[in-house]
């Protein structure tokens, strides 16, 4: 059984349609990477997985259980959360009480403060700074960090090297590792297709919100994936 | 490719009949002082410049998006220039109105500035704290009656009653209906496209080179100044004013009931909520205060599960716009062409979403 | 001399009640982004429903108290989980005039109960004793009471926003309620806990109000105003500012009032208005406005 398996999902803005039937899935110490131009529904299909949008309730089945079109604050119970888009911390809470935050669910589970500040230790040095004093790339750690609070079994990652120089995109994604050393599965939608590659199992490439292309990244080569990324 | 000629047409078939309505309407309203009864003028005139009131209202709130609990000032204020203008200067009643809009355009001025500061549901609260100032500064004044007001009988005693009803009639028409068209001329403008496009998106109205700015103000002057003149009317028809009736909120809970059954942002919505508002009122008249209770959960009731009101539900429904205001673009083939083809039309809405 | 003192210390705790009234407010302004209109009409309620329950069966308002407040406060929550939650959203009007039309319906039923006829809940002792400072310097016992309460009432609040995980909740959920649904946060219910708040204190001030003053129906609009004005002039998203602001409220009317028996209202009025000329941000702002 996948940890997380998706058939046929749709989703829609008012009348506009984003995504057109979407199959995909997460097997559990996975790390999957959703890769495709602006507007190919990459984050309309997180924002579907994590309940903002709606879906039909067995489009979207993780650890088993049918989520689809359930309540957001109650998908994070279930050990799937999302490091949204453009980071969005709380400008009201410092560092932080944005990590703490993140534990509202109380799922049980191996993060905490210390091993959040173990893992990015400029957060420890940082904690009663308001969220949003941060550099770009710090306040991606601590968006990480406060989705890795709900101890998730799977991660979804928006666009992390969204805005991040090159630098500080390597120092975030060599966190990945210490995640996935506690069990964590991972999903990462990235536009940078070579970061994606590098890191990802599995690579799936949207297109004007459909599958295009679906395999091992070991196994695509540049041409096959140039071509599924610009739909020619 | 065909050529096609684009042209602008405004009026629709529900235009064309109601616009013969509305000239049949008008006609009957200016004639009834010679056909109708003393009472039923006296309800055409309620009517009239309750209408009058509920489009300053919808004007300010469902064009400009500026909510304001507090018209009830500018009400009291026409109402209050009857007492000085009137008693005291003894100008003629009738000229009082429109010497009324000027003043409360004036007194606009000042009040805008300050209430700009605030935003939103903010701005909405600090227009009563206006409207509380002017009435705790009239009920202050001894000269004009103090808290427990005054009679107003002598401005329009010299008067002949069946010209001081139906010159009371005829000018209540000329609010009520003048309200009407002149929101509907507004509307119809690029004034009252530029109003839309604020509404809409204030960002983006900017974007496009529209002063947001001068388009609230103007919006917050004109419905002041409508507001004063249908004030100084209604206290001609009462004849007796004092702080508390003057610049009482019933004025403006009626003003936002009428426009939110009705259809808010709509020319015809206020006047659908009028006939409403007098049809409920004399169901309910014997019953008190279960009459206010009526009319409060029902427009609660409106807001929750039919925001758009009457009209908006009907007009969306069957498509009925008597007031259009939308510019529809009808693309009719190039007569050069040989080739006939279907016209396409689109229609450019600049109605409430 | 000493009777301007006194006529300053009366104003300043008449800020405690002012706060009161005005903490409710700026509670849900705070986390829903949502005015009451109906506020100060469900103070009156709430002190309507005390009196209800003291003068038939003679008990102490002090303890009637403990039983309406909690009731309001669990009305409040049911009150934004089935209507107020409704009415969120993008638009301002619905909340307003939802919350206008509730003012409307509250007044008159209360009218039909009650008549136009003015009441208070009986203070005894309290409601006469005062506290003498020194000559001719003395402040009453009740409204000192009141003020104490209102402090209490703050310092709980600013350790529930600031300590607590609930705190936190309202906090998040005030700045970008969708990423709070992500953090597992029922936003419905948050609401709805934070109307109860909100309710329970406003609950508070209508009593303490009604223990001090006759009441009466259409009583609730006007202390909707003064709580709004004690918050803008406090300074919006800061709980002492409301202090502040109910303080400075308290002392203009006391003034105005003190200079002509007409001029107490419009002198609070008046005062808010120079603030909103002068610092239109208020005096100890704290939040950046949406």
């Amino acid at each position: 059984m996948s940890l997380l398996q998706t058939t046929g999902v749709t989703s829609f803005y008012g009348d506009f349609q984003a995504l057109y039937g979407i199959d995909m899935c997460v097997e559990e110490g996975e790390t999957v990477a959703v890769i495709g131009a602006n507007g190919a529904g990459k984050s309309s299909l997180l924002r579907t997985l994590t309940g903002l949008q709606k879906a039909p309730l067995d489009s979207i089945v993780f650890e088993g259980r049918p989520i689809g079109g359930l309540d957001a604050h109650h998908i994070v119970g279930l050990g799937l959360a999302l490091v949204p888009e453009g980071r969005r911390l709380f400008p009201s809470l410092s560092v932080e009480e944005n990590l703490r935050i993140g534990a509202y669910s109380r799922r049980p589970g191996p993060w905490t403060l210390e091993r959040l500040y173990a893992l990015f230790p400029i957060l420890g040095e940082r904690r009663n700074s308001p969220g949003t004093a941060l550099s770009g790339g710090q306040q991606q750690m601590v968006a990480i960090g406060r989705a890795l609070m709900s101890n998730p079994r799977l991660l979804l990652c928006d666009e992390v090297s969204l805005g991040l120089a090159p630098v500080v995109i390597k120092d975030i994604y060599a966190a990945l590792p210490g995640i996935k050393a506690t069990g964590t599965s991972v999903l990462v939608v990235e536009q940078d297709v070579g970061q994606a590659m590098k890191v990802a199992d599995r690579v799936y490439c949207l297109q004007e919100g459909r599958v295009s292309l679906s395999g091992r990244s070991g196994d695509l080569t540049r041409e096959q994936i140039s071509r599924a990324y610009f739909g020619i | 490719m065909d050529t096609f000629t684009p042209s602008i047409e405004r009026s629709t078939r529900a235009s064309q009949i109601g616009l013969v309505l509305a000239v049949l309407l008008l006609l009957a309203a200016v004639s009834a002082p010679w056909w109708a009864e003393r009472s039923s003028q006296r309800l055409l005139t309620e009517f009239l410049y309750t209408v009058a009131l509920a489009q300053m209202w919808n004007l300010m709130c469902g064009y400009g998006g500026l909510l304001s609990v507090g018209q009830q000032g500018f009400v009291g204020l026409g109402g209050y220039c009857l007492v000085v203008l009137g008693l005291q200067w003894g100008i003629h009643p009738f000229l009082i109105v429109p010497l009324a809009g000027v003043l409360g355009a004036l007194v606009a001025v000042p009040t805008a500035a300050l209430l700009f500061r605030l935003r939103g549901a903010y701005f909405a609260v600090g227009t009563w704290v206006v409207a509380e100032v002017f009435r705790l500064l009239v009920a202050n004044t001894a000269s004009v009656g103090g808290g427990s007001g005054t009679s107003i009988t002598r401005t329009v005693s010299g008067i002949p009653a069946w010209w001081r009803e139906s010159s009371t009639l005829w000018l209540a028409l000329a609010l009520g209906a003048g309200a009407t068209f002149a929101v509907y001329a507004l509307l119809r403008s690029r004034h009252g496209l530029a109003l839309t496009a604020v509404r809409d998106s204030e960002p983006a109205a900017q974007s496009l080179g529209v002063s947001v700015t001068r388009m609230k103000w103007l919006v917050y002057i004109a419905s002041a100044a409508g507001c004063s003149m249908v004030g100084a009317l209604i206290f001609i028809t009462k004849l007796r004013i004092s702080p508390e009736a003057a610049f009482s909120m019933d004025w403006s809970a009626a003003m936002f009931f009428v426009v939110i059954i009705g259809g808010i942002g709509t020319i015809e919505g206020p006047l659908v909520g009028t006939v409403i508002f007098f049809v409920l009122r004399e169901f309910l008249s014997d019953y008190g205060s279960w009459y206010l209770i009526v009319l409060g959960c029902v427009a609660v009731g409106f807001m929750l599960w039919i925001p758009r009101g009457v009209w908006g539900l009907m007009s969306s429904r069957f498509d009925l716009r008597f007031f259009p205001v939308q510019r529809r673009v009808r693309l009719a083939p190039a007569p050069t062409r040989g080739v006939t083809a279907a016209p396409v039309v689109a229609a450019a809405t600049g109605d409430a979403a | 001399m000493s009777e301007w003192i006194n006529t300053l210390l009366q104003g300043l705790l008449m800020g405690g009640l002012y706060a009161l009234f005005a903490t409710g407010l700026a509670l849900s302004f705070g986390v829903m982004r949502m005015i009451n209109i109906a506020h100060g009409d469900f103070a009156i309620l709430a002190a309507y429903a005390a009196i209800a329950i003291v003068e038939p069966l003679g008990w102490n308002p002090f303890l009637v108290l403990f039983l309406v407040v909690p009731l309001m406060a669990g009305f409040g929550y049911v009150l934004q989980r089935v209507i107020l939650n409704r009415t969120l959203g993008q638009d301002i009007l619905p909340p307003l005039l939802v919350t206008f039309g509730l003012s409307i319906v509250i007044q008159n039923l209360l009218l039909v109960q009650f008549s136009a006829d003015t009441r208070s809940l009986p203070a005894g002792l309290l409601g006469t004793a005062s506290l003498s400072l020194g000559g001719d310097v003395a402040v009453g016992v009740l409204p000192l009471i009141t003020m104490l309460v209102a402090l209490a009432v703050l310092g709980g609040l600013q350790w529930l926003f600031s300590a607590t995980a609930l705190g936190r909740a309202f906090r998040a959920a005030s700045d970008d309620s969708e990423t709070a649904r992500l953090m597992g946060i029922n936003n419905r219910h948050i609401y709805g806990v934070a109307m109860a708040l909100a309710m329970g204190i406003v609950a508070l001030a209508g009593i303490f109000l009604a223990l001090r003053a006759n009441i009466s129906p259409a009583d609730g609009p006007l202390r909707l105003l003064y709580a709004f004005e004690a918050v803008i002039i406090g300074g919006l998203g800061s709980l002492w500012g409301t202090l502040a602001g109910g303080m400075i409220l308290g002392v203009a009317q006391a003034i105005g009032l003190k200079a002509d028996p007409g001029w107490g209202i419009l002198a609070g009025h008046l005062a808010f208005l120079a603030v909103l000329v002068v610092r239109p941000n208020g005096l100890f702002p704290r939040t950046r406005d949406r």
